[in-house]
């Protein structure tokens, strides 16, 4: 019998949705732009760097109009989560075994304050590109290294992302957590125990 | 929110923030990159350059970033594209690219820099000199700048006749031993390292000679006219990197 436990509030899976669905935007139409062999291919420059530019707004947008329609006190609690790490977050990061999990493991949280700092850092380099363009004031030389650089930084956690979610046996079982919102008790007790504890404990489900 | 600052010792001590630290962290990290990024990966791009040239074939951009302005680029046709030279001259000049390879050849390597912060080394460039083709067309006295109209439309761009007439001024065919890809601006485009990328015409179909600079495509939408390297657009230092290769000198710059 295999009972699940709800992980991921509809608030929850949405902002990670749009954030996906944005990435891939953006990710397919700045290769177009930096790569001659795509830019060549396709051509429509100026079509493309719209529709670029226009992503961008709309991702950050939409983050924002999830944030704010949805569960915001459910979204703090879960900024709080990220932001604490515990002993055992402590020695999970040193391989100091055992390190009992709770809803996010330490390697999560990492990846959600660096997606966070990228997030911000994205939004100001993509800015300065679009405004550079029409003002002197906002043109840096090195605005481009940052914007690429965040692009192959951001493309590395991605695929480790990919993997861990879709490949990895130990922790593909968490996708399901991402659509459907619930995951396999038993997986939970055995990687987020200290979470699956609590969850049994006080039998309340999360929204 | 206050935390213990020491190690934490029994079970009842707090979490730490990590979390915000991190953010914050790359956030300032990020940002400050801005005035260092350039720079330190000038150094690390110059370092790994052995590697970087053995990999070129693999590596997806060679350092270029291929700007247009319309929606598709220029096609070459050999049998009927001309450059024509006209507007105030004696001799008005149209020639096949066949004419234009069997003039006296010109190369030089230069460092290709883009206002908006890119920039490629060492690129090989082969073409003719400007100069000789205004010997061609023989400018009226009142001629004081030069226009280059490019096939791609509506891009034009100007230079005033004494920077049209610096020793390194070229039209190119070849980049990098190779004839001009497409989308490098086949078949011929404008090399004047001394001045940004968008001064660089690409896809070249005409020059005319007129009385004085106007406003480019670009400069029309605020870029500068003159367009030096570090210093201009906003920009005052001195590039980071050389423009040509140590020990090129003007006079070995542009050999035939």
């Amino acid at each position: 019998m295999s009972r699940y436990l709800r992980r991921f509030s509809r608030t929850e899976r949405a902002l990670h949705w749009v954030n996906a669905l944005a990435f891939f935007m953006l990710l397919g139409t700045g290769l177009i732009l930096y790569l001659p062999s795509l830019s060549v291919l396709v051509g429509r420059r100026p079509l493309i760097k719209d529709i670029h530019a226009w992503s961008g707004v709309g991702w950050i947008a939409a983050l924002a109009l999830v944030a704010l329609l949805g569960d915001r006190r459910g979204l703090l609690r879960t900024a709080r989560e990220l932001d604490a790490f515990d002993r055992d977050d402590v020695r999970w990061l040193r391989r100091r075994y055992p390190a009992p999990q709770g809803r996010f493991n330490a390697g999560q949280k990492l990846n959600a304050s660096l997606n966070a700092a990228f997030t911000v850092l994205f939004l100001v380099s993509g800015l300065l590109l679009w405004l550079g363009e029409r003002d002197t004031r906002f043109r840096f030389a090195s605005t481009v290294v940052l914007h690429d650089g965040l692009m192959y930084v951001a493309l590395a956690l991605l695929v480790g992302h990919l993997y861990l979610a879709l490949i990895h046996p130990a922790t593909r079982h968490a996708l399901r957590g991402m659509t459907l919102g619930t995951v396999d008790e038993g997986w939970a007790r055995a990687h987020h125990p200290k979470w699956a504890q609590g969850y049994v404990d006080d039998d309340r489900p999360r929204r | 929110m206050s935390e213990p600052l020491e190690e934490p010792t029994g079970e009842k001590a707090g979490p730490r923030r990590y979390g915000r630290g991190v953010f914050l962290l790359t956030v300032a990290g990020g940002l400050s990159s801005l005035a260092w990024g350039k720079s330190v990966w000038g150094h690390v791009s110059g370092a790994v350059s052995p590697l970087a040239s053995s990999l070129a074939p693999f590596l997806p951009t060679g350092g270029w970033r291929i700007y247009t302005v319309s929606g598709s680029m220029p096609t070459f046709d050999r049998a009927t594209w001309r450059l024509k030279i006209g507007d105030l001259v004696e001799k008005p000049v149209s020639l096949s690219y066949d004419e234009l390879l069997a003039l006296p050849r010109a190369s030089q390597v230069s460092t290709f820099h883009c206002v908006t912060g890119w920039t490629v080394q060492n690129v090989h460039w082969a073409g003719v000199r400007l100069t000789d083709l205004l010997d061609q067309a023989a400018p009226l006295p009142e001629a004081g700048a030069l226009q280059f109209v490019s096939a791609e439309e509506p891009y034009i761009d100007y230079l005033t006749m004494s920077q049209a007439l610096l020793h390194d001024v070229m039209l190119a065919y070849e980049m990098d031993g190779k004839p001009l890809l497409r989308e490098h601006g086949a078949p011929l485009r404008l090399i004047i390292p001394e001045m940004y990328g968008y001064k660089n015409v690409k896809w070249l179909s005409g020059i005319n000679l007129v009385s004085a600079a106007g406003s480019g495509y670009w400069e029309q939408l605020g870029y500068d006219r003159d367009a030096w390297v570090g210093r201009s657009n906003g920009y005052s230092s001195a590039p980071s990197r050389p423009r040509t290769l140590p020990g090129a000198s003007p006079k070995a710059f542009l050999t035939r």
